[in-house]
């Protein structure tokens, strides 16, 4: 039983005379119970594809269902099973916490207390400020208050769209500890973000890049897959660094990460020890080269650099 | 479900301080202020007289100019020339000429040129005070010949005495017309432009589309959005009405039930139309410049300054399809003439269709996904 499925689904936007492709035949399954990430860059079609599996975009082409509903024909129905966070606060800012959780309730025709179990741990967190307007919150707490509201009708699938986005990282982390909590309780969840961390989180994600897909996985898989030996290499002067590497001959690749540059050997590559003199030729200090096992985002890196067909 | 929607607006209404000002403060200052200020009579008209011959009869004429309170001797130059300096530095609106010989010409020919120039450019007050100063030469003529014939008791020459009544604005105040067509453009603010505001707005902060993932049926959107409006639209008219009765001492001499179910459906067809700007418009900006272009049309073309009358035919088509000509047409049949239902059914009648035709209209268009 799959919660989400995908067939082949395009949209194109008309720009004008021109003809932007956000989506390009993409297709995925979501298992029911499972928490999937869609990780990629901004402009990538998270927001295209979530917006087409809300029933709030029609797809130019192919076909998509949700909790076992057409999304274009089924979206009436659709509706009341879905709950959808948008990457942006929407909700009503000038009333208070209380009321924008009466108001969701009542409009799925339930209350807080029917479904309070689901959004006990988050509402309790800002049943201090419920009689404070959204609008006043902080980012952190908008964020726990959308989540309540499209949480509030009991859900079947959840739709969160950037959900992190522009939130600290104590937030981000509580934030995930609840969306852990929602798997539990057996909502099937698809997450879009562009923090590669968080995609360590969700049980499969989908690297998307230009409206493509570039590999569905589970993170593991998705980091295990990536065979090539990386590297990371710090020195005094990060910039003068950069340059450097970038013109050594058995470099690959180069990309900074926080504050080390990660690189992948190309196959003129010899050893660590001799990078190491090369930087040390070049007048460069604390010189410090590690071999290290690659992340998501190394991954995500490495696989944006190739041609697509 | 509906009643959730209206209560939430309503709520949001009476947090947003710039709505309550708008719908409480702006009818007050419009109804106070405008009607005083924005007077069609035209008074102080500045003129210069050149006054060539000095006689009796031409100091008589310039008396009689001056005493009737419409005009402003502002100068009595030598020359004909000179008087035109005022004219071009904007002191006089308008020159008479009085020729040298006037009194002897028109005791002995009996008829004596006057000649008169006006600055036309601002239109209305050129022409109508060139209409009054026609007519004060012309009661001063008949004055003169009277003077002549005084003898006979009864005078052989007949005469036509014209003497007029107005009817249902006895004195002819200018409030009493405006005040009832600005009401019914307060309506329209209220109506068409708070409503497609508050709608794009929604739009803009994204809260539509939380809206839109929800199983609310658009007819209950649409009809939570409506309901709050018409409510403070209703309100706005009654705030109007009381204000035209303490300030101005209107009462409207036609039913008032009927005033406000005329208003009823002309708020429908101005909600329509608010809905209708906001289905189009995807930011406030665009909104407001879409309610700005309407409103002048509305106003300029509704009949509350320029009778409808007077336009040219295409313009008097153009205000057929004006709903605000039809409300502004209606207030003042109502409020000052005491028309009854029969009198306004056609205007009710058009204001059902624009109502219908606006709302299906705006319905079709707003979609919940794109």
């Amino acid at each position: 039983m799959y919660s989400i499925t995908a067939h082949n689904i395009s949209k194109d936007y008309q720009n004008g005379k021109a003809v932007v492709s956000a989506l390009r035949d993409v297709s995925l399954q979501v298992k029911a119970g499972e928490l999937f990430g869609l990780i990629g860059p901004d402009g990538a079609g998270k927001t295209s594809l979530i917006r087409i599996l809300t029933t709030l975009l029609l797809p130019s082409k192919g076909t998509a269902s949700v909790a076992g509903l057409d999304v274009v024909k089924d979206f009436k129905k659709i509706r009341q099973k879905i709950g959808y966070m948008p990457g942006r606060f929407s909700l009503y800012q000038d009333l208070s916490v209380q009321e924008n959780l009466d108001f969701f309730a009542s409009i799925f025709n339930t209350s807080i207390e029917a479904n309070y179990h689901l959004i006990k741990d988050i509402y309790e967190q800002i049943a201090p400020f419920k009689d404070r307007k959204a609008g006043k919150l902080s980012g952190g707490m908008k964020q726990k208050l959308a989540l309540s509201c499209a949480l509030i009708h009991k859900p079947e699938v959840l739709f969160l769209d950037e959900p992190t986005t522009g939130v600290d990282v104590v937030s981000r982390k509580e934030f995930w500890q609840m969306l852990q909590h929602l798997k539990q309780e057996g909502l099937s969840i698809l997450v879009a973000t562009p923090y590669m961390d968080e995609a360590a989180l969700c049980d499969r994600v989908a690297l998307m890049q230009d409206g493509r897909f570039l590999q569905i996985n589970p993170p593991a898989d998705i980091i295990h897959s990536y065979t090539q030996p990386l590297w990371s290499v710090k020195a005094s002067s990060m910039y003068a660094l950069l340059q450097h590497l970038r013109d050594y001959k058995g470099i690959d690749t180069v990309f900074p990460f926080g504050e080390t540059y990660h690189i992948t050997a190309s196959h003129s590559w010899q050893s660590p020890e001799a990078l190491q003199q090369y930087l040390q030729q070049l007048g460069h200090e604390q010189i410090n080269i590690q071999q290290i096992t690659a992340n998501i985002e190394d991954v995500f890196m490495h696989l944006m650099n190739q041609p697509h067909d | 479900m509906l009643r959730f929607l209206i209560e939430k607006e309503f709520r949001q209404i009476f947090r947003d301080p710039a709505i309550l000002r708008m719908i409480f403060i702006m009818p007050i200052i419009q109804l106070v202020v405008m009607p005083l200020a924005a007077d069609y009579e035209v008074k102080n008209v500045n003129i210069a007289v050149v006054d060539h011959d000095h006689s009796t009869y031409s100091r008589q004429l310039t008396q009689q100019i001056t005493a009737s309170g419409y005009f402003k001797l502002v100068a009595m130059p030598a020359s004909y020339t000179q008087a035109l300096s005022y004219i071009e530095t904007d002191e006089a609106d308008i020159i008479l000429d009085i020729p040298q010989h006037f009194e002897r010409t028109l005791i002995r020919e009996n008829e004596a040129p006057l000649h008169m120039s006006v600055n036309a450019v601002n239109g209305t007050k050129a022409n109508i005070g060139a209409g009054y100063l026609n007519t004060i030469i012309r009661q001063f003529n008949t004055d003169i010949r009277q003077h002549w014939l005084q003898l006979p008791r009864h005078s052989q020459q007949p005469q036509i005495l014209t003497t007029n009544t107005n009817w249902f604005n006895v004195r002819m105040s200018y409030q009493k017309f405006m005040v009832p067509g600005i009401l019914a453009i307060l309506l329209t603010m209220v109506g068409a432009f708070l409503t497609a505001l508050n709608i794009v707005r929604e739009k803009e902060i994204g809260t539509i589309e939380q809206i839109n993932v929800t199983p609310v049926r658009k007819q209950y959107f649409i009809l939570g959005k409506l309901i709050p409006f018409w409510v403070l639209g209703m309100v706005s008219l009654s705030l109007g009405l009381i204000i035209a009765r303490v300030a101005y001492g209107i009462a409207p001499v036609g039913s008032l039930p009927l005033l406000y179910a005329f208003a009823a459906v002309y708020m429908m067809a101005v909600l329509g139309l608010g809905l209708l700007i906001s289905t189009y418009a995807h930011t406030q900006q665009q909104a407001m410049l879409i309610a700005f272009f309407l409103m002048m049309i509305f106003i300029l073309l509704g009949g509350l300054y320029t009778p409808i009358d007077s336009m040219p035919h295409w313009a008097q088509v153009i205000t057929q399809f004006n709903p605000v000509s039809y409300f502004i047409d209606v207030m003042r049949m109502v409020v000052l003439k005491g028309s009854g239902f029969t009198d306004i059914s056609r205007h009710l009648g058009i204001m059902a269709i624009f109502a219908v035709v606006l709302n299906v209209w705006a319905i079709l268009n707003y979609r919940k996904r794109a």
